[in-house]
């Protein structure tokens, strides 16, 4: 919190050349939020992860000060006074942070056992399909903001359903797969070496791959086809064990993208935007990609601001991100990186791998294989969505509308990925609690026998 | 289960560790490239956050110059003087490369240039940010303000056309104008999206506005060439009172030359110099002729025609504006030997031979000028933001077709055409001036282009300035009267006489 406030700071000497007398309130609401949020975990989950909650903390505070700072800018440029508290990009992301962290904490104090949440998985899977349909099935106005189609837009606030699909998802595919492993991992036919499954237990990859594609054309977003195929086929990949998996996934999905990729350049219709965002990455400095309207221009803007801020970056409040389009949503790490540098780019690289590693250590270390799949899918998807937006600006992929966890405005991924978290805290709690203890004493439940027993199994097989 | 977590784990470490590897290429490896994109709006903010320096005329009137604003841009470039200026300044956009002496002379009032580096250094002692430097032109604001005004007023509702004024002397231009021009301060506001729109419609404009008709355009000379040819006869045994034959009519080939008027030349016999002053078509066709197609080229490109790297602008440093080159064209059958026919109409300045005004005013400065053909120069001075004189121009010779004594005899003719022949309009009190008209058919159905080249001597037979005028279209009859008279009123001004 010292570093956000240091920001807000550095930000506010930079462009007002002296300190405004509250530069301090918003890292300071922050601390009391996190605080707050901190001393609900002691209570309800006090063996959950300590590293968890500091490292989320400091990547959203510093995502509120660096959305403070563009309001600054924005209000520099219209020649207005400093901006309020709670008003601009910043303030609604600073109100999101508590409405979030507010939901997080019922998360924690409503579940008290992850394993209860097992019991409305159909419920939960179903919502999220539709969840993640709603999008792609609205007319475009309601439902498209800068060519893909990933929202539901209502009169004051735009929602994204798909961050909260992708939790849903998550619990749904880690309960059917506690289910089905065992067909999924056993019958199979070995082939050149990979063992392959049989033809019907195919089904629901088929799917799944299918339903991505479909996400990908329809919501004409490739990273959202990429986070939902790739967080089923970890999914599989971990309860099964059966690299032939992840085989099949890459391949078929690889194939996928390829075809979908050629027929945009073929035949164009819902194939076309893939298409033309495929050519972008493949040229971004061609003047006629850039020129183009919709072409390379917020990529290529997005790198120079990259470039820019080079190995130390301009300093807080000394670079100019409002050049680069959309820098409070996609484009965050852009601007940040251009105002920290590789460094400090660096650092919040580490942060977001030292969340999904620690998530992936508490599916090692959760007894049950439903906290396994859900932990681990959880994390895994978490990295995952950083990979694909921070490689999509890096150039490295072809662009996609995700967001950046926890530091892009917006309430939906914000709030999204602290129930992840708070899932996540969950868990761990259960993972790190004393062995008879993890659960609470009320195992009586409604039982899932299986579940435990799975869990229990995995413990003595080792490759 | 363990280990595939453990697996997944790897790979989203192996993929953290590809977004590093990207980031680490693309802000250290690239980053320097991508700081200095053109694309790169920091740079266009960092370019503006020093005032440009000025460019002014030699009187010292600003024609460009960096105003403050309250903008992201600190300073908005602005050129006081409109379209006058236009084709010789060039313009500074926010977005794109600058054009004219904007661009040739950039580094300098950008203040990048090397010769500014010691004001850079005191700039970071002082924190200070002292603008680049300034260009002082060669232009004479009264000869250009004179040329622009007469041109766009013209007697004959001519609207493209073209000026250039040079001291023989010296090669140091003296007034520049391309008709119609445009205003570049439309083209350089912050605002891009109004910049980039006026410029497509300046660039969609079929008068070309856009266009320098002064240098970058070519057009057939009509008779202007004539005094070419003659130095050609000059040198090859001629002189100004040897008969030449005439007539009032001459076939040759498919080729039927005629005289403009019946009263022009129609004996057998003309000497040169009145050949030349009444503009004899018959007479000079049949003198290229019989001088050949070989030492018509020789003499055409000894005084500039097929030079393709001419630039007007900094003799040091040799950037400028670039001149198109003017050209005799072939004159040759497809088998090599000379086209008897295209030899007679190209003596007339006809066929393929095209020249720039730049290239006129050339010809008529080297005559003026003893024969010696001056470097054509902008730039007079270059002053740093203190106004220290950092470098000032010195005089080049570019190459010397004819010697003093053809030269003094071309002198003598040109003199005559002005006192006596086609080119009376061109006449001003108190110098002696001298000329030739030319009258260029173009194109079917078209008025023809009127040109003067000419110059003036001063009471102390000194060359004070020498000119050419080229007006397109120009309808009415004596196409060249019009250029004629436009030229005298630019000489009379470069020459300090006054204008109007």
């Amino acid at each position: 919190m010292v570093l956000v406030a240091a920001f807000g700071a550095t930000v506010e000497a930079n462009k007002y050349d002296e300190l405004q007398p509250n530069f301090w309130v918003p890292a300071a609401l922050l601390s009391i939020l996190f605080l707050g949020l901190h001393i609900v975990v002691r209570y309800v989950a006090p063996y959950a992860d300590p590293v968890l909650l500091p490292t989320v903390a400091l990547i959203n505070g510093i995502g509120v000060a660096f959305l403070r700072r563009i309001d600054i800018a924005n209000a520099l440029n219209e020649k207005e006074g400093p901006p309020g508290i709670f008003s601009g990009i910043g303030g609604r992301q600073l109100a999101w942070t508590l409405i979030s962290l507010i939901l997080a904490s019922v998360l924690l104090l409503l579940i008290r056992d992850h394993k209860n949440i097992s019991k409305y998985a159909y419920t939960l899977g179903l919502t999220g399909i539709v969840l993640m349909m709603i999008p792609a099935v609205l007319p475009a106005s309601l439902s498209e903001v800068n060519g893909a189609k990933l929202w539901i837009k209502l009169p004051g606030v735009s929602i994204q359903p798909g961050e909260f699909a992708k939790l849903m998802l998550v619990t749904f595919f880690a309960y059917y797969l506690v289910r089905k492993r065992e067909v999924l991992s056993l019958a199979s036919k070995r082939f050149l070496g990979i063992d392959f499954p049989r033809g019907r237990d195919l089904g629901p990859v088929v799917t799944v791959w299918l339903f991505s594609l479909l996400v990908l054309v329809f919501e004409k977003d490739l990273g959202t086809a990429l986070l939902y195929f790739g967080l089923f086929i970890v999914t599989l990949y971990v309860a099964t064990e059966r690299s032939s998996w992840l085989i099949i996934g890459l391949l078929l999905f690889f194939g996928g993208v390829y075809i979908a990729y050629l027929l945009g350049a073929s035949v164009g219709g819902p194939f076309a935007n893939f298409y033309d965002r495929a050519d972008v990455w493949l040229s971004p400095f061609d003047p006629e990609q850039y020129n183009r309207l919709g072409g390379s221009y917020q990529l290529v803007q997005g790198l120079l601001g990259l470039g820019t801020g080079g190995l130390f970056g301009a300093g807080p409040g000394a670079g100019s991100p409002l050049s680069v389009p959309e820098v409070q949503n996609d484009f965050i790490f852009a601007g940040l990186g251009e105002e920290i540098g590789l460094f400090g780019l660096s650092a919040l690289l580490v942060c977001y791998m030292l969340i999904a590693m620690r998530g992936l250590r508490t599916a090692l270390g959760v007894r049950d294989s439903f906290g396994k799949l859900v932990a681990g899918g959880l994390s895994f998807t978490l990295g995952l969505q950083v990979f694909v937006i921070l490689g999509g600006i890096t150039g490295l992929i072809p662009l996609t509308g995700q967001t950046t966890p926890f530091l892009s405005a917006g309430g939906s991924s914000l709030m999204a990925n602290w129930l992840l978290i708070a899932m996540l805290l969950r868990i761990s709690n259960a993972a790190r609690g004393p062995a008879t203890g993890a659960g609470g004493p009320d195992r009586s439940g409604p039982k899932k026998a299986p579940t435990q027993l799975h869990g229990a199994m995995t413990e003595v097989i080792k490759p | 289960m363990n280990a595939p977590l453990r697996k997944s784990g790897v790979v989203l470490f192996v993929l953290f560790g590809m977004i590093f590897a990207n980031l680490n290429w693309v802000q250290a490896y690239k980053a320097n490239e991508y700081r200095t994109n053109v694309w790169n709006p920091r740079v266009t903010v960092d370019e503006y956050k020093r005032p440009r320096g000025v460019i002014e005329a030699d009187s010292g009137t600003a024609l460009a110059e960096s105003r403050a604003t309250d903008d992201t841009l600190k300073y908005l470039r602005v050129y006081p003087k409109k379209e006058i200026y236009a084709p010789v300044l060039g313009y500074k956009p926010v977005s794109n490369l600058a054009t004219g002496m904007e661009a040739s002379e950039n580094d300098f009032l950008s203040g990048e240039s090397d010769k500014l580096f010691a004001n850079r250094i005191s700039d970071m002692f002082t924190g200070e940010n002292t603008g680049g430097g300034n260009v002082m032109l060669s232009l004479k604001s009264k000869a250009q303000e004179v040329a622009w005004k007469q041109m766009t007023d013209n007697e004959r509702g001519a609207t493209k056309g073209a000026a250039v004024a040079i001291d023989p002397k010296t090669g140091a231009i003296q007034a520049l104008v391309s008709m119609p021009s445009y205003d570049p301060n439309q083209l350089v506001t912050h605002d891009k999206a109004a910049a980039a729109k006026a410029y497509k419609e300046l660039n969609a404009d079929k008068n070309q506005p856009l266009l320098n008709r002064a240098l970058a355009q070519t057009l057939p000379p009509g008779s202007v060439f004539k005094v070419i040819v003659s130095a050609a006869a000059l040198q090859n045994g001629y002189g100004v009172d040897t008969e030449i034959p005439a007539g009032s009519v001459y076939r040759e080939g498919g080729a039927t030359i005629r005289n403009a008027e019946d009263e022009v030349c129609p004996d057998g016999q003309v000497t040169l110099k009145e050949a030349l002053t009444e503009s004899c078509n018959t007479g000079y066709a049949k003198l290229g002729v019989k001088l050949g197609a070989e030492k018509v080229k020789k003499a055409a490109q000894d005084f500039g025609f097929e030079q393709e790297d001419l630039k007007v602008g900094d003799l040091e440093s040799g950037d400028g504006l670039a001149v198109a080159a003017s050209h005799t064209g072939d004159i040759a059958n497809p088998d090599g030997s000379t086209d008897k026919a295209a030899l007679a109409q190209s003596s007339l300045g006809q066929r393929d031979v095209r020249i720039t005004p730049m290239q006129g005013a050339l010809m008529a400065a080297t005559v003026a000028n003893g024969g010696d053909q001056m470097r054509p120069y902008l730039v007079q001075k270059l002053l740093g933001p203190d106004r220290r004189t950092i470098y000032s121009a010195s005089p080049q010779k570019l190459r010397s077709p004819v010697d003093s004594g053809v030269a003094a005899k071309l002198k003598d003719m040109m003199v005559s055409v002005v006192e006596n022949g086609t080119g009376k309009n061109a006449k001003i009190d108190g110098y002696t001036v001298g000329g030739k008209t030319g009258t260029a058919q173009n194109a079917e159905g078209a008025d023809p282009h009127g040109w003067f080249v000419g110059f003036a001597f001063n009471d102390k037979g000194e060359p004070v300035s020498a000119v050419c005028v080229m007006l397109e279209n120009v309808s009415g009859g004596h196409a060249s009267a019009e250029a004629a008279r436009i030229a005298g009123l630019i000489m009379k001004a470069a020459a300090g006489g006054g204008g109007n």
